[in-house]
């Protein structure tokens, strides 16, 4: 009965104010007036404005008045806050609070979860994609959680937005308070915003698989979206909803920093402004970010150091993850600093806890407390669109509020009370006195003794001191319940054991608090303690002068070998070389090089030097960069869309990874043109991205400007899936399982696209735009290229005639190892052939690849070329020319050209690059040996005629990297010395891709997801 | 060029006959293998010995084939100590694959016995000089025992050089894994990574007592295998690139008795102080691969060979999988341009190799004594611009150069209509 009674009373919550209700209640209703009168306060009412020993009346729900002078009128209850603060509530701008943790509950299971997963499985009239969710409503999955408002309230948050954060396009937040009441009466906001990213979630259709297809899969739903509002063909409430939350703001939540940079260029391309939710480390590329104008909502989940006392543990730790540790809490202030607006979120912390602890971090790395107001009130109330309603205390704005000791942001400072919609909830309470100081502690078995309380209202500590004879000193517990108090502790002799005694506050002037006592032999006693000085005023921590901390500099990259001075374009002399022009002077010794502008100025004898740097080259060669026809490098997660056997539509232009070590690695080795490809798991894969490997430069900068566009096609066992485990015969297998079908896809492809071309050209066309047969009606009119993946001649064939019946061109066979089989019909349609040197065995179609492959399409006259596939192979390419020499007896200059001359012919650049000739960009390599030869030593690689590589400069970097990292560990040590959280040294390596390689089966695109792989977990 | 094969395919190209009469090569130079070289240099050699090799004028041409090699270089051929050739055709296909057995304690299965010698990837090796290879198991913790195979032969019976040389042992460490968590409920990578090793060592211990007991009540096919570990009759290979893992397979190999040989040695440069005090050599697996870390120098992996010569460490050099040995000299040569010197390249596949596999007292280097294992080639064989075997001897035969590709080559050059050459 008692137990009901208590179900029944928590039931029962009064209900201030007079606003009417749906709900019925149970009993006489409790409508309480919710008068208040806060009296004599710093009240702080916004990051602008601190009123100094002013009033804040609140009525119900609403601040009545605000201000010095307001008189209090009667009927309210009167708290008197003198010394004390009042601040804002805070608002989170980003949370999952109330939301339920899968939202997949709408979606039927697949019955074999390892069946292909073509098209949604969602049962109504939805989209075809389950990542694209525009549909979903937090406001019809919110539901109040008092515990997880109690983790907010007690940081100070009295609003949040709480959103979906599953899918691409995530649908509808809400913002809410985070009172203890019906959902009904919480929600401030029914829509507050629409919410994405590039993360698929928990949606099981198998595309998209990489973050190209995601990027690809929202572009074409803004088309779809379009079309969708002047069609009569179906209805599709996914593309409606799409339309209809266009209205509201647009938040996206970014992995990286790289990623708001790629959200961005979607919004620009639909007119749409983005708010970006981001990873907290836009310090890397904050002048870009700057540049975008945009609103960020940033996390403060700082790395932890790492637990690296054995070396070869550290060794599991890469330069970028101990930068960003050391880094990241400077971000909000590198952000402040640079103009930038935002709003700040405890989404992503290990623990509540750690917001306070992160946030002054953050203030210790140069935030402002007004800075830092600001972001967590007036900037995400304006972001949500409800600083009508809260986010400074202002008249009429809802009584959302924090009463605190101090100024908020101060490490001493106490947040006591958290009051949401005019409902106090207390943090620690604040009405009396506070019991720190020194007490003379007397009863019939105390002498001497002296009682010490400090830490802090609601974890005081009590320390026992004894002098004279028995002299000793001890800790003991102090427990405080409103004006009761229970103390123990040992005395280990005179009495021995443990001492219990309870007690009350007897006066609070001197303050004396008195009680009674069981000793451990069960004997009764007395006790009193008198306050003879109270606590001593807390050492003041001057902030102002306080070291701000020493953080290491940003690199571009933001990786190892990263430069803090991103290297400058030269005009050089290279004298008195080995030279090999590849153009018809042939091989120059002797010769000159002049580079000036980021072009070649000269190449031939005594050339003058003018104002250029003089290298003495004797003894060196030098050649045009090498170029990589066929390269998976500094592509960002996932190089293969291959859960569709068409899939023109996605490109690797949309994730370059500028942080790829490998472009540093394979400037080492000469390269300074790769051609980025799209894997080769299907028919029509993804467009491709030309790029100089430029270190340290922006993904757009990285770009080959002004080159043709190319499409990556493939053909033969990866396309028809051939060693992917799957079981012929099974139902839904995606097609094509054979060669013959293969085929058809492609005419199938190209009859699609020339309709769709044909209807698209009728006068008012409203045939939906289509990313996938925009990219291949660009090949049917010749602007866009084909690299076709290829092994064995019946499919090289087959493709051929496709493109002759089809009117497209080919443009390139890449690998092509049975090209020597039909070279003579490659050559007939002038299609160029880019080829490994000697790689054969590996599977069954490429039983008679053979190493004369080269030599024999260069004899018969297709233009030739060796390409890596392979980050390894690709930084000595330059050997791999020279097997053409082992194999055939290429001549050393034709050899050269298969990985210089001949693919910048095949990628239509070779106006540009390949050859050293006048006029041309001065990409070149300065090598110790004959350039093709195994002895060969790339000492310094120009692109553009900046130095991005160079033997001696790289030597000094690794000496500088071993001595920052050394920095670092140290510092890292000493945190975790200091008591730091630390987290375990997880060996975690760059994944390297290949045309073959495919994303897990139950790919998603992880918020983290980031292109590393975890290699275990010690 | 010994094959003028026009058909299509190999069955043509023929095992060679044993050497019928001596053989005296002149005017080449001479790489022993040592560090020695001899420019103008000779060799002869008789029923598969060579029996003199100097500089100069050769002793005693009468009743020999003398080739003249003036202007060519001269190797002992290269020995691929850690390979899969002949054990496998096609990487992808099932079918074809020979080298990996169900199960994790396999010390009873043999390489030798998978090993084929009609592969059509064998001669594609061998024409690059490569004569020597060991057939090596994969797969699971113990993976079998492996053989030195000569790259010509009619069965695997008369290829065998040495036969059951080693034990391969995958040592247990945190494998890589694409997943960020372990699966819920299971294990994690350091408890399972120590579960192995404890299997490893209850394995160890109770072979090595089984050991020494004469005539065992009942027969167990591993521990019999493993007897050789104890007596020193075969030595234990074990697979490690970490420098944690190196110095436990050391400290393993020491508690047990066994002679160990670490394969991979990616960290091996870490710990060379361990490798010397304990005499263990290392096996680095290529030199043409990436740096394991970012941070790592971008040329580490070209640079490690030089980094043992210096600190005293015997090491050799195999390369990866089976096709790809053809490739040995490249991987061997590749160091050269970052700290080694071509001889010391060189014996990284001759000498040092066999020193490990224990055949250095019958090949490895050119002496008097030892195989005729050897090749002429018309230039530097360690550079892919010079390579091009001429003729080559596997104890004393003469082998057929011919291969699947150079007859494809040729049957497109003709298609073509021009000369393949």
């Amino acid at each position: 009965m008692k137990k009901l009674l208590l179900i029944c009373l928590s039931v029962f919550v009064f209900r201030p104010g007079h606003a009417q209700d749906t709900y019925p209640v149970n009993g006489a209703w409790d409508v309480r007036p919710g008068l208040y009168a806060f009296t004599n306060a710093n009240i702080v009412t916004s990051a602008d404005q601190t009123i100094k020993g002013g009033t804040l009346l609140i009525k119900d729900r609403v601040i009545e008045a605000v201000g010095t002078g307001v008189s209090v009128p009667k009927g309210y209850v009167v708290v008197d806050l003198k010394g004390k603060y009042i601040y804002p509530g805070l608002i989170d701008a980003y949370t999952t609070y109330g939301i339920p943790e899968s939202s997949r509950q709408n979606f039927t299971p697949k019955r074999n979860p390892n069946e292909p997963s073509f098209v949604s499985a969602k049962r109504g009239a939805y989209g075809w994609n389950e990542a694209i969710r525009p549909e979903m409503n937090a406001k019809e999955v919110f539901h109040v959680d008092a515990a997880k408002a109690e983790e907010f309230k007690k940081n100070g948050f009295t609003t949040v937005q709480s959103l979906i954060h599953d899918g691409i396009a995530r649908g509808t937040s809400v913002v809410v308070t985070l009172a203890d009441e019906a959902d009904n009466k919480v929600l401030l906001s029914d829509q507050a915003a629409a919410n994405y990213s590039f993360s698929k979630g928990t949606a099981a259709t198998n595309y998209p698989s990489s973050l190209m297809g995601s990027i690809a899969l929202l572009r074409q739903t803004y088309y779809d979206a379009e079309w969708y509002k002047g069609q009569k063909e179906e209805y599709n409430i996914s593309l409606a909803e799409f339309n209809r939350t266009q209205a509201y703001p647009q938040i996206f939540e970014a992995s990286d920093v790289y990623s708001i940079l790629r959200a961005d260029k979607i919004a620009k391309e639909f007119g749409k402004q983005y708010i970006y939710k981001t990873d907290g480390l836009e310090f890397k590329r904050v002048d870009a970010v700057k540049a975008l104008n945009a609103t960020l909502i940033i996390p403060l989940n700082f790395p932890e150091a790492f637990d690296i006392e054995n070396p070869f543990d550290a060794r599991n730790i890469s330069y970028d993850q101990m930068k960003s540790w050391e880094m990241a809490p400077s971000n909000p202030a590198v952000l402040a600093k640079a103009g930038v607006r935002f709003a700040i979120t405890s989404f992503g912390l290990a623990k509540p806890t750690d917001f306070w602890t992160n946030l002054r971090t953050a203030i210790d790395n140069g935030l402002t407390p007004a800075q830092a107001l600001r972001a967590l009130t007036q900037t995400p109330a304006e972001i949500l669109g409800v600083s009508d309603k809260v986010g400074t205390l202002t008249k009429g704005k809802l009584a959302n509020l924090l009463i605190t000791s101090d100024e908020l942001f101060k490490p001493e400072n106490i947040i006591y009370e958290n009051w949401v919609e005019g409902r106090q909830y207390v943090v620690s309470k604040k009405d009396i006195t506070d019991l720190r100081g020194t007490y003379a502690l007397t009863g019939e078995t105390f002498n001497n003794t002296i009682l010490k309380i400090t830490g802090k209202p609601g974890s005081y500590e009590a320390n026992i001191e004894r002098t004279g004879a028995d002299s000793l000193k001890t800790k003991g517990t102090i427990v405080r319940t409103g004006d009761l108090l229970n103390l123990y502790f040992d005395l280990k002799n005179k009495p021995s054991g443990t001492v219990r005694l309870n007690g009350y506050i007897a006066s609070v002037s001197p303050l004396t608090l008195k009680g009674s006592g069981v000793l451990a032999d069960g004997n009764s006693i007395g006790w009193t303690a008198t306050q003879t000085a109270p606590a001593p005023a807390e050492t003041k921590r001057d902030t102002t002068s306080k070291p701000k901390p020493t953080t290491g500099r940003v690199i571009y990259p933001f990786t190892a070998y990263g430069n803090a001075e991103v290297p400058k374009q030269e005009t050089v002399l290279f004298k008195n070389a080995t030279v090999w022009t590849n153009e018809k002077e042939g091989v120059l010794t002797g010769a000159d090089v002049l580079i000036e502008g980021g072009k070649i100025k000269a190449v031939g004898k005594n050339l003058s030097a003018g104002g250029a740097k003089v290298v003495d080259a004797t003894g060196k060669h030098i050649t045009a960069g090498i170029v990589d026809e066929h390269s998976h490098i500094a592509i960002q997660s996932g190089v293969n869309e291959g859960t569709q056997s068409v899939t023109s539509e996605v490109r690797i232009a949309d994730v370059l990874d500028p942080e790829d070590i490998n472009i540093y690695r394979q400037l080492a080795g000469g390269v300074t043109t790769s051609h980025l490809l799209h894997g080769s798991a299907n028919a029509i894969g993804g467009q491709t991205q030309l790029i100089k490997l430029r270190w340290g430069a922006m993904p757009e900068q990285m770009k080959f400007a002004g080159s043709d566009g190319f499409i990556k096609f493939a053909l033969g066992e990866n396309v028809k899936q051939t060693n992917w485990g799957v079981v012929p015969g099974t139902p839904n297998l995606r097609f094509p399982q054979t060669r013959m079908g293969v085929e058809q896809v492609y005419k199938d492809a190209f009859t699609r696209a020339k309709e769709y071309k044909a209807a698209r050209a009728v006068k008012g066309s409203t045939t939906r735009r289509d990313l996938e047969l925009d990219a291949l009606v660009e090949i049917l009119d010749n602007k866009r290229f084909i690299t076709c993946h290829s092994y064995v001649q019946s499919e090289i064939n087959m493709l051929m005639h496709v493109a002759d019946s089809m009117g497209f061109k080919i443009n390139t066979f890449t690998h092509i190892l049975e090209g020597y089989k039909v070279a003579d019909k490659m050559k007939a349609r002038n299609i160029a052939g880019s080829t490994f040197s000697d790689w054969w065995a590996y599977k069954m179609e490429v039983a008679e690849a053979i190493p004369y492959n080269g030599k024999l399409m260069h004899e018969v006259g297709v233009i030739t070329g060796f390409n890596s596939d392979d980050a390894e192979m690709a930084r000595r390419l330059n050997q791999e020319a020279g097997k053409a020499m082992t194999y055939g007896n290429l001549t050393e200059e034709d050899a050269l050209k298969l990985v210089t001359l001949n693919p910048a012919k095949m990628l239509h650049i070779d106006n540009k690059v390949g050859s050293l000739k006048a006029g041309k960009d001065a990409d070149i390599v300065v090598w110790s040996a004959k350039p093709l030869s195994i002895y060969a030593v790339a000492e310094k690689t120009y692109v553009d005629g900046v130095p991005y590589w160079d033997i001696e400069k790289d030597a000094e970097k690794r000496k500088a990297l071993k001595a920052d990292e050394g920095r670092l560990i140290q510092k890292m040590l000493s945190a975790k010395n200091k008591g730091a959280a630390t987290q375990t040294a997880t060996p975690r390596r760059r994944r390297l891709y290949e045309c073959e390689s495919l994303e897990e089966a139950a790919f998603t695109v992880a918020d983290a997801y980031n292109g590393f792989q975890t290699i275990g977990t010690k | 060029m010994a094959s003028a094969a026009i058909a299509f395919g190999q069955a043509n190209i023929m095992p060679a006959k044993p050497q019928s009469k001596p053989v005296i090569i002149t005017g080449a130079t001479i790489h022993v293998g040592n560090g020695t070289v001899y420019n103008n240099g000779y060799i002869a050699f008789d029923k598969g010995k060579i029996t003199a090799v100097g500089e100069g004028a050769a002793p005693n041409t009468a009743g020999a084939d003398v080739i003249d090699a003036a202007g060519k270089q001269l190797y002992p051929g290269f020995i691929c100590p850690v390979t899969n050739l002949g054990l496998v055709e096609f990487e992808a296909v099932k079918a074809s694959v020979d080298d990996s057995e169900t199960g994790e304690l396999n010390p009873h299965v043999r390489a030798l016995i998978a090993y084929n010698t009609d592969s059509k990837v064998i001669p594609t090796v061998r024409s690059n000089g490569v004569l020597l290879a060991q057939a090596t198991p994969d797969g699971g913790v113990i993976s079998g025992q492996s053989s030195v195979m000569m790259l010509d032969g009619w069965n695997w019976e008369d290829a065998a050089y040495k036969t059951d040389v080693a034990i391969h042992l995958n040592w247990p460490y945190n494998r890589p894994s694409f997943r960020r968590a372990p699966a819920p409920g299971g294990m994690s990578p350091a408890e399972r990574t120590q579960k192995e090793i404890d299997a490893l060592e209850d394995l160890f211990g109770q072979a090595k007592a089984y050991a020494e007991i004469g005539k065992p009540s009942v027969k167990n096919l591993r521990f019999d295998a493993m007897k050789g570990l104890f007596n020193g009759s075969k030595k234990l290979f074990v697979n490690a690139n970490n420098a944690k893992e190196i110095i436990q397979a050391i400290n393993f190999g020491k508690k047990w008795g066994v002679q160990v040989v670490i394969v991979g040695g990616v960290e091996s440069y870490l710990v060379t102080d361990v490798l010397k005090q304990n005499n263990v050599p290392v096996i680095i697996r290529e030199t043409q691969t990436l740096p394991d870390k970012d941070e790592d120098d971008v040329y580490l992996p070209y640079k490690l060979p030089r980094m043992l010569q210096d600190a005293g460490v015997l090491y050799g050099l195999t390369g990866i999988g089976f096709w790809r040995q053809r490739n040995l000299p490249f991987e061997a040569g590749q160091a050269v341009g970052y700290g080694l010197t071509k001889e010391q390249a060189l014996s990284m596949i001759t000498l040092n190799n066999a020193k490990i596999l224990g055949i250095d007292k019958t090949t490895g280097t050119l002496e008097v004594g030892k195989d005729a294992n050897l090749f002429i080639s018309k230039g530097d064989a360690l550079d892919m611009i010079t390579l091009g075997v001429e003729n080559a001897y596997i104890q004393g035969r003469n082998i057929d150069l011919d291969n699947l590709h150079k007859q494809l080559y040729k049957r497109y050059s003709e298609k073509y209509g021009f000369k393949a050459n």
